[in-house]
């Protein structure tokens, strides 16, 4: 049994939440390289806005975006690993020094009705947990934007519904975001599940490398078409219209009821920020 | 491309000057203020002299490192301010309104011939961080990130979404 202390797992956590934040990942910049390359004016330089902007974060270590998200944790646990300590509390920990000693903006309110009192220090982060083989700990933080989390929607579809239900209910989601989520946006889609599950699905579908299509050729496929519908939707990057709506479409399924076929899609903006941690 | 460089304060004449899709390097002094604090402004027996004329930019910045003016600081999305903005401008007179994405119906008939919308690129906020000279606190710094921050700007790239005539750069079919 490895033994892996709290305080390692916060010093982790705090480090990802400030590499996030100013660091695009090269799998999300070599999208833009990849999407500019097709686009012409406004498109192109708003593109080019983008890559500066990057640049910009990196050298002078300010966040690439105000909205520094809330810090949303894909946690695996591997079974042949002992947490010396509160493995919650030591990520929660982790999240309020690496947002509060970064400068990072803190965004979460205590309370979502009444009293929206800001906790000072971007905790609780939402964390998704899964027990694994193996005896180590990974770490995936997403830092996610509100602007386009509000743009997210799940529906229950039933059986009947079918295929094109859900490229429907894709599309719909996509086209009523417009503007809203800084596009080109990133489509996690989760099908099945469960009304709790698709959402989780949507969510994790988020964190693949953009460019890797779902090992399920029926699934693969559907991605491909969907970026492809959602590009002819001309939303374009800021809306301003264009060729790239999306980035990438990524769908995750899981089995679910006989009656139902829960879709969800959680839309995730250009500046598509993620950082992972191996313990 | 061509450029229009405006400066603050803008006047009625300034505004008429400009279309929608139009290309502006705004410099001069613009207030943010985002949910909480149009909420609180709206709540206040007697307007904030400044708001007169005033550009809203709706934005809730990071907060500055040791040695900086200001920390990442690009538009959040308008539409959450829709609610407020008639309200704003009847009672405010406020001149323009900087953010990201489209605008309700109602706020666009409420500005038309009265205030202009320029969008600010999302996601670039540390592209803009580099154009403010000066970041200051004025109003409710209880509410830390939506707090009310005067800044000052130079040259900050803007683009025209909602002329006074009232088009709209998000309806790409009209």
């Amino acid at each position: 049994m490895r033994e892996i202390s709290a305080e390692k797992i916060t010093a982790a956590v705090a480090a990802l939440c400030a590499r996030a934040a100013v660091n695009l990942p090269p799998d999300t910049l070599a999208c833009f390289k990849k999407c500019k390359a097709a686009e012409a004016s406004p498109a192109k330089k708003i593109f080019e806005i983008y890559e500066a902007n990057a640049q910009a974060a990196a050298c002078k270590k300010i966040p690439l975006c105000q909205d520094t998200g809330t810090a949303v944790i894909f946690l695996e646990i591997g079974r042949g690993v002992r947490v010396d300590g509160d493995i919650y509390a030591a990520i929660n920990k982790g999240v309020k020094e690496g947002y509060t000693k970064n400068y990072l903006r803190v965004s979460i309110v205590d309370d979502p009705v009444f009293e929206r009192k800001n906790t000072g220090d971007n905790t609780p982060a939402v964390i998704h947990t899964k027990i694994v083989k193996r005896d180590k700990i990974k770490i995936i933080l997403l830092p996610k934007g509100g602007g386009a989390e509000n743009m997210s929607r799940l529906k229950m579809l039933t059986p009947a519904d079918g295929v094109q239900g859900v490229k429907d209910f894709v599309l719909e989601t996509v086209k009523l975001a417009d503007a809203n989520p800084c596009p080109p946006v990133v489509v996690g889609v989760g099908i099945g599940g469960g009304f709790d599950g698709c959402a989780e699905l949507a969510k994790r579908a988020l964190i693949r490398p953009l460019g890797k299509k779902n090992k399920n050729k029926n699934y693969a496929a559907l991605e491909a078409e969907l970026l492809k519908l959602v590009n002819k939707l001309g939303i374009g990057p800021q809306g301003f219209g264009g060729r790239t709506t999306a980035l990438a479409v990524h769908i995750e399924y899981a089995p679910c009821h006989m009656a139902s076929m829960p879709v969800a899609v959680n839309i995730g903006c250009h500046s598509h920020r993620r950082a992972e941690a191996v313990l | 491309m061509t450029e229009i460089k405006l400066k603050t304060p803008l006047t009625l004449a300034d505004l008429k000057k400009l279309k929608t899709g139009d290309n502006v390097l705004l410099s001069g002094v613009i207030y943010t203020a985002r949910d909480k604090a149009h909420a609180k402004l709206l709540s206040e027996k007697t307007m904030p002299a400044w708001l007169k004329g005033a550009i809203i930019y709706y934005c809730g910045p990071t907060p500055p490192p040791p040695g900086a003016v200001t920390g990442s600081l690009g538009p959040t999305t308008s539409g959450r301010m829709d609610k407020f903005t008639p309200q704003m401008l009847s009672k405010s007179g406020i001149i323009a309104t900087i953010g990201k994405g489209g605008r309700a119906d109602a706020v666009k008939t409420a500005m038309r011939g009265r205030a202009v919308y320029f969008a600010a690129t999302g996601g670039a906020g540390a592209l803009l961080a580099q154009t403010v000279k000066k970041f200051e606190c004025i109003m409710y710094p209880e509410l830390g990130a939506e707090a009310v921050y005067k800044l000052e700007v130079e040259n900050m790239p803007l683009t025209v979404a909602l002329d006074l005539k009232g088009k709209d750069i998000y309806r790409r079919d009209k």
